[in-house]
This record gives C-alpha cells, structure tokens and sequence, in this order.
C-alpha cells in the first residue's frame, strides 16, 4: 500500500515538473536566434540545404562523435553480456523456401536503399543515423528469415572500427587544413554545386562514415541476440 | 502543443510502468515509453506555427540579404531539436539493447525476470 503511495507521489512529482513546460508554451511565430543563425549558415557558409544536417555533422559535431561514442558502448556492452561462443544455432522449424528467397532478393535492394539515405544526408531529410538503422533492418530481415545465416564477424568489428577511426581523422583534417579551432569542419573539400550530391564540403563523407559504423553497430547487436536465442 | 501533452502523458505512463511493475520486461518497455515521450517533448518544443521541415531547396525559395544572412519565402522549425531527436532515437534503442541483455543474463543466472527476486540491492 504505502508503495503504490508512493509510486503515486512520485508520478504527481513528475508532472509538477513538466507543468511549467506546459504553461510557457508559446505558440512561437520565429526562429530562435541562434536556429536562425544555423539555418541561414548552412546555406551561406556551408552550401547544403539540409540544415539539421548542418547541426548533426557541423555545428554540433562533437556532440555526434560523443552520441557515435554512447552508441559503441552500448554494443560493447551487450557484447560483453551475452558472450560470444559460436556456436551453431539449433533450428527447430526452417523457413520456407518463398521466405528465403524473397529475404535473399529484399535485402540487397534495402542496403543500397540505406548507402542512398546516407550519401544524400545532405540534401534530403536522411543521413548517416537513418542510414545505417535501414541497412542493419536489413540484417534483421535475413536472420529473422534464415535462423541459420551467420555473417562475418571480422568484417563487422574491421568496418566498424575502420569508420569510427577515419571519422576522427576527417574531423582532424579540419584542424590540420583550416586552423587550430576547426575540428570537424568540413570546409575543406570544395563546396560544389547547391543541391548537388558532390556539394558541401566534407559532410557526405563524414556522414557516410557515421552510416556505416552505425549499421555496422546495430547488426552487431542483433547478431549478439540472434547468437544468444539459440536455446 | 497536443504533441507536448502526449508526450509529457507518455512519461508519466513509462515511469508508473518503471515503478509498479514487477516483470523486469515490462520495466524495459517502460524505459522505452519514457524515451518516445521525450522524443515528442523535444520536438513539440521546435515548432513553430505553420512552419515547414529546416531544407532549404526548390520547395523554400531564399534570397541572401545584404548582412551575410538568408531570407526565406516560408517559415521552417527550429534545426536544433529535430538534429538531438534524430541521435536520440538511435542511441535509445541501443540503450534498450543493452537493458535488454541484461535482463537475458539475469534470467540465465537467478532463472526469474520478478524483480522482487533481486534482494541484493534492497535497503
């Protein structure tokens, strides 16, 4: 009794504390200063439409490598709990062979779809996040498929160091090629045409390199799962 | 700002589930709620009336101003909330990856998902 007493306080306390969230939201007509700055940025300095594409990889770049950091110690740690043995999973019911074949014929066509959300990050709503969550559903829909299918584990762990490394040093070409205080800037590379796929700087491919380590990361996950149903 | 309230219920919902349930699942399904609801509760704060998505192609015409800024045709939301929910919703799920691995390796080892079971930590 006295514990759902206090769950109840506890859930009134919650709402107290987003109360005042409620009651200052102003139906708000204009962009915040700083957006503003952001946005018009993106299109002056930076050459690219998307401006939350501008935030992720440019303005707020540091926070993206320490979310890309958060993100490798979760699979870190789900690696480490459900320990790697393997072994061949005991199928009990195969699939049928419709199922095989169409999982086999989807998912090629769903990673391109993924390579295109994240090389076009820059110009429509996508990026390497989406990206790379797209080519790991891909993995997902072959091992749901196929219990059996097992893919390279050397290869998963190369390409997701690979990219998270070659992501620093992008960032680092900044320092290198424009000055002391410009890491992850991504002017360096020419700015090309507006709205075309070459254009921007740098930001396809850091945005590619966020793509691949996050697919590589979320099939690494999933395969640690799928490693771990086996009984 | 139905999307504000949605959310902030959502929260409300997830921690309940977080605090009353004893199946450590339903914990974790709990987290999840929690983590929609703050999602929503970020970009509801974004929005601005009648604006459209912050990319600036054929569809939002611009002009460059004479002080080194843009002008645009249409209004467009704020960047910044919509970049933090586009992380965030990775990095959720991989959180709830990681919760979920670990209730795996406590169902292998104490062979019960009862949190009422888990005593070690009571005070």
């Amino acid at each position: 009794m006295i514990k759902y007493l206090l769950v109840f306080v506890a859930i009134i306390g919650v709402a107290v504390m987003f109360y005042p969230l409620v009651e200052d939201f102003g139906r708000s007509t204009e962009l915040h200063p700083l957006a503003q700055d952001y946005v018009s940025g993106s299109v002056t300095d930076l050459n690219m439409p998307n401006s939350v594409t501008a935030v992720v990889v440019t303005y707020r770049g540091l926070d993206t490598l320490g979310e890309v950091t958060v993100l490798f110690l979760a699979t870190a740690g789900v690696g480490f709990l459900l320990s790697r043995k393997n072994r061949i999973v005991a199928v009990k019911r195969h699939g049928s062979e419709f199922l095989k074949t169409g999982a086999s014929f989807l998912s090629p066509l769903i990673i391109i779809f993924g390579v295109y959300i994240f090389t076009h990050g820059h110009l429509s709503p996508g990026g390497g996040f989406q990206g790379g969550v797209v080519v790991a559903s891909a993995i997902l829909l072959m091992v749901l498929a196929d219990l059996s299918f097992t893919f390279s584990h050397g290869l998963l762990h190369f390409s997701e160091s690979l990219s998270g490394a070659v992501y620093v040093l992008l960032g680092l070409l900044g320092v290198i090629l424009i000055g002391a205080d410009s890491f992850l800037d991504p002017r360096y590379l020419p700015m090309g045409v507006y709205l075309s796929l070459f254009s921007s700087g740098a930001v396809p491919l850091i945005y590619s390199f966020i793509g691949i380590k996050v697919g590589a990361e979320l099939s690494s996950i999933i395969d640690s799962l799928h490693e771990e149903g086996g009984d | 700002m139905l999307v504000l309230i949605g959310g902030i219920l959502l929260v409300i919902i997830g921690i309940w589930a977080m605090l009353a349930r004893k199946n450590i699942i339903r914990i974790v399904i709990g987290f999840s709620i929690v983590d929609t609801g703050i999602h929503l509760i970020i970009v509801a704060v974004g929005y601005i009336q009648n604006a459209t998505a912050p990319i600036i192609d054929s569809a939002v015409p611009f002009e460059k101003t004479a002080t080194d800024g843009i002008k645009l045709a249409s209004k467009v939301v704020d960047p910044v909330p919509s970049a933090l929910v586009l992380t965030a919703i990775v990095i959720g799920l991989a959180v709830t990856a990681l919760l979920l691995s670990f209730t795996i390796r406590l169902f292998k080892v104490n062979g019960s998902l009862n949190i009422d079971d888990y005593e070690e930590l009571k005070w």
